[in-house]
């Protein structure tokens, strides 16, 4: 421990240090086109220009935002979601040359004074899904994109070689260069391009660089992370954050992009140039004031960041531990968030933006690697959070120093941690079942908590495919589950039960066994099994508080749409609710932190001057929302069928999970499924277990009837054009696209609820066509 | 270079005080070449039952680590000293000093606070307000830091 209040020249991480020759690595570089432009000024958080480069056909220009693009897109994903509109094809798939990389701000993206403003939207047609997905990422990449110019930069086609896209707010120029000499991977990438495009050689000039970069992972995966950096003045060091979910990392490296590098000359607290900029501070300070008051008292997201959730998830069954089997394990306690913060540097100011005070990006400074190609360096990891400290559990990997580890090359490989993680623990449980053996695993031991084994697979991924199982494994359990069926290993059912997939990409970090909401906030979501739409397990589970299927369908309709309000304006929802008002557990809502709600419309009224209510945020999500579903409707995916979720998520596959949570699976059958106590002794476990296998698949269906009711969908998961219209959604070529497919959907009797609804009980709506009547 | 040991920070008598708020307006003066006082004064003085208070920085420092461009330092005079140019003005000092003395006007996103001039020692006729050295150790308010966690 050392005593705070030195200047930040002193500060010390004990990483080891590099000498790049840079002059070296610059002259390699050659410019293959450039473009100059005239940086306009911000205007109430817009530019009013996107960005679009073409590395194909070596087009650079800019397009203009109109006032009806703002009012149907909001800004941020949703802008992602009609640039893509108007730039790509239903049968556009990650790798054809017409896919774009996005990269989107928001209106309030680049605000200093309320927490969490420094969020970019990142959308391309994802690897895994065949969709579209959308990431939401921290680091100074998005707010230095608008300070430099831009709402959203749009990159489409691909390069020849290795480039670098460099976006100069400096000069007004946007140049993109080859790039063969720098490494590939992040944490030496990042840092030899900050030091190469900082104006000057001082940590603040360094300050105003931002780099997205992926690695080498990502060239042989469809696991790619984009890194979004934030130079630390502190640490030294350039820190990111990752773009995870969907391969977005994976596009980048197959349109032959090394990295992207936007730079500012200077910004300060009103270059957004807010309408109201008082009021603004006003609402900031008060938050800030907040989380100095009760952070330490709520979720201590200053001092240990998301890895508080740990030991929450592990006490309440919901950790998921040994591939979703389990929720809590005897060992977890080695890996709470107690364990981490021995690890942590703590203290300084460690917001991935400037003056996001809920500071949840912790650091691990002059950590030793123990694996692979950087073997005996001493690096920051940044992290680990929650999902990742989870992947551990899932992995059966218990010892803090290999989490750390296994964080520190998923990153710098560019891996998303969450989709490798959960891959690699659906690996191991079928090597633990015999499926897949050390033969077909080509040499590598993945049994459960093998950590070596874990990082092994990394650096093969890494290293280039060279084997069938790298080749396969590396895309992800989906494709897995099909090579493994295709082979004949194994019972295709149980393959397809254990595998956390849905639609294509891996599951976040949460076991949903217990609570039907959640798995519909898994699964009932435009791009995947993550997270971010809904969190409702205490909501539904701990709280009994949406007992029916409307009350779920209510959660599952407001929840999505307030949160994809974030990523419309560059947000990050951790501020939301993850801090909340000492008074606001007696509010009429508490779920929905009433108080915060309104600091949003506040903020966002004074950022744009647009006369908002809370009602108008959700309008602005509900739009986007149904555009993005709708989208899916016209890749082909977005239906009931596309929305379909593995039975891990919802009960015991195995005799082995069942038996580990007996009495709360009996208990289940008597009072939910309403057989006597009498009948449930009389039945062996199997016969229980199938039991349960079909009551909750068909009440999963149910809850999408609802929820599809809700959204103003059709029982096939369709946004009707009549729903679109109301919502202001007038895209003729949409309105009637959306038509055909109902209307094919009616002639293969698919307009039918998914429930089997017994006497008593009642499907929404007893109308067949109901949606025509809105 | 020796880390400064004392810093000269106000003291306020006020037995003296009446209420007039001159040190406010020679303040406001400094910061904002405004003699408004108010808002725009890093030094506010309160009625508090029939007497008075004095709410200003007391330089402990506390904001020093919390500013994530690095604006704020304790400087060669033991003066803890915003840098407005540095500054981006996200108001995290504001919102985490602990008696509310970093200050925050409408007039212009950055914060600013007492740098100890004594401007408003010199404009009070009744001699309520004094300049006094103090040692930095005894005022100090730290946090402790752990780096470089797995040396």
């Amino acid at each position: 421990m050392i005593e705070g209040q030195f200047s930040i020249e002193k500060y010390q991480t004990g990483n080891t240090k590099h000498k790049w020759d840079l002059k070296k690595l610059k002259l390699a570089h050659r410019i293959v086109f450039e473009y100059n432009y005239k940086r306009g000024k911000v205007q109430r958080g817009f530019t009013n220009r996107t960005l679009y480069i073409n590395l194909t056909t070596k087009e650079i220009k800019e397009k203009n935002v109109t006032e009806e693009m703002k009012e149907k897109f909001t800004g941020g994903r949703g802008f992602g979601l009609k640039l893509l509109w108007d730039s790509i094809k239903p049968t556009t798939r990650w790798n054809s040359d017409e896919n774009e990389l996005v990269i989107t701000t928001g209106p309030l993206c680049g605000t200093t004074q309320y927490p969490g403003s420094g969020k970019s939207l990142c959308l391309t047609v994802s690897p895994s899904t065949d969709i579209i997905c959308d990431s939401n990422v921290g680091g100074f990449f998005g707010p230095y994109l608008k300070f430099a110019g831009f709402d959203a930069l749009e990159i489409q086609g691909k390069a020849k070689h290795d480039v670098v896209i460099v976006i100069d707010g400096e000069k007004g120029k946007v140049l993109i260069e080859t790039a063969p000499l720098e490494e590939t991977n992040t944490h030496h990438l990042n840092e030899q391009l900050t030091r190469m495009y900082a104006s000057e050689d001082t940590d603040s000039s360094r300050q105003k660089v931002s780099v997205v970069t992926s690695g080498k992972g990502a060239e042989h995966s469809y696991w790619g992370c984009l890194n979004f950096s934030f130079y630390d003045i502190r640490r030294k060091v350039p820190r990111v954050k990752q773009a995870g979910r969907g391969g977005l990392g994976t596009v980048l490296r197959d349109k032959k992009i090394k990295a992207i590098v936007t730079k500012v000359e200077k910004f300060d607290g009103i270059s957004n140039n807010p309408a109201d900029p008082i009021t603004l501070a006003k609402i900031g300070t008060k938050l800030h004031r907040e989380i100095i008051d009760l952070d330490r008292y709520q979720c201590n997201m200053r001092t240990v960041g998301t890895a508080h959730l740990v030991e929450i998830m592990d006490q309440y069954d919901l950790l998921p531990t040994e591939n979703y089997r389990f929720g809590s394990f005897p060992k977890a306690s080695k890996i709470y968030s107690t364990e981490f913060y021995k690890h942590f540097t703590k203290i300084i100011p460690d917001g991935c933006w400037h003056g996001c005070t809920m500071a949840c990006s912790k650091t691990v400074d002059g950590f030793t690697i123990m694996t692979g190609p950087y073997k005996s360096q001493k690096v920051t990891v940044d992290g680990p959070e929650y999902e990742t400290i989870a992947c551990g559990a899932n992995m059966s990997i218990w010892d803090p120093l290999w989490i750390l580890e296994f964080n520190f090359y998923c990153d710098t490989y560019g891996l998303d941690t969450i989709s490798t993680g959960t891959a690699i623990a659906f690996l191991m449980e079928m090597y633990e079942y015999g499926i897949l053996n050390k033969e077909r695993c080509d040499n590598i031991e993945l049994c459960f908590g093998n950590s070596e084994a874990v990082l092994e697979l990394l650096h093969r991924i890494a290293g280039g495919v060279d084997s069938e199982f790298i080749k396969i494994a590396s895309k992800g359990i989906r494709r897995i589950k099909n090579w493994l069926i295709e082979n004949g290993w194994g019972d295709p059912q149980l393959i397809e039960d254990c595998g956390m997939e849905s639609k294509g990409l891996e599951y976040s970090e949460y076991v949903t066994k217990e609570s039907l909401a959640m798995q519909g906030g898994y699964g009932l979501t435009l791009k995947g099994p993550q997270h971010d739409e809904a969190w409702l397990i205490f909501m539904d589970m701990v709280n009994n508080a949406i007992p029916t299927f409307k009350d779920k369908a209510e959660a599952l309709h407001y929840f999505p749409m307030w949160r994809t309000w974030f990523g419309l304006n560059g947000l990050c929802k951790l501020p939301w609710n993850d801090i909340e008002p000492a008074n606001n557990a007696e509010t009429d809502e508490p779920t929905k932190v009433p108080e915060h709600i309104q600091n949003y419309v506040e903020y966002q009224k004074a950022m744009t001057g647009w006369n908002v209510t809370k009602e108008d945020l959700i309008l602005q999500s509900e739009r986007c929302y149904n555009w993005q579903r709708a989208m899916n409707v016209w890749m082909g995916r977005g239906r009931r069928k596309d929305d379909w979720i593995p039975y891990r998520s919802m009960g015991p596959v195995t005799e082995m999970e069942y038996l580990s949570r007996k009495d709360r699976y009996d208990k289940y059958i008597l009072e939910k499924i309403g057989l006597s106590e009498k009948e449930i002794q009389k039945m062996n476990v199997n016969e229980k277990m199938k039991l349960l296998y079909n009551y909750r698949q068909d009440q999963y269906q149910k809850l999408a009837d609802a929820v599809y009711f809700r959204r103003g969908w059709t029982p096939n998961g369709v946004p009707t054009p009549q729903k679109m219209k109301q919502l202001g959604m007038n895209d003729t070529k949409m309105l009637k696209f959306l038509q055909d497919e109902i209307d094919k959907d009616e002639k293969a009797s698919l307009n039918v609820w998914g429930g089997k609804y017994s006497k008593g009980e009642k499907p929404p709506s007893i109308n067949p066509k109901y949606w025509e009547k809105w | 270079m020796e880390n400064p040991k004392t810093v000269k920070i106000l003291k306020f008598h006020p037995e003296k005080c009446d209420g007039d708020l001159v040190c406010e307006k020679a303040c406001s003066k400094v910061h904002f070449k405004s003699d408004e006082g108010g808002d725009k004064s890093a030094i506010r003085i309160l009625k508090d039952g029939k007497s008075y208070k004095m709410l200003v920085c007391d330089h402990r420092g506390l904001c020093i680590d919390i500013c994530p461009v690095g604006a704020i330092k304790r400087r060669d005079n033991g003066i803890v000293w915003l840098d407005k140019d540095i500054c981006i003005g996200c108001q995290a000092c504001v919102g985490f000093c602990p008696i509310g003395a970093m200050r925050k006007s409408d007039a212009r996103i950055e914060p600013f606070k007492c740098i100890s001039c004594g401007a408003c020692v010199r404009a009070c006729p009744y001699g309520a307000l004094e300049l006094v050295e103090v040692k930095i150790d005894q005022i100090k308010q730290i946090v402790y830091h752990k780096l470089g966690a797995m040396q």
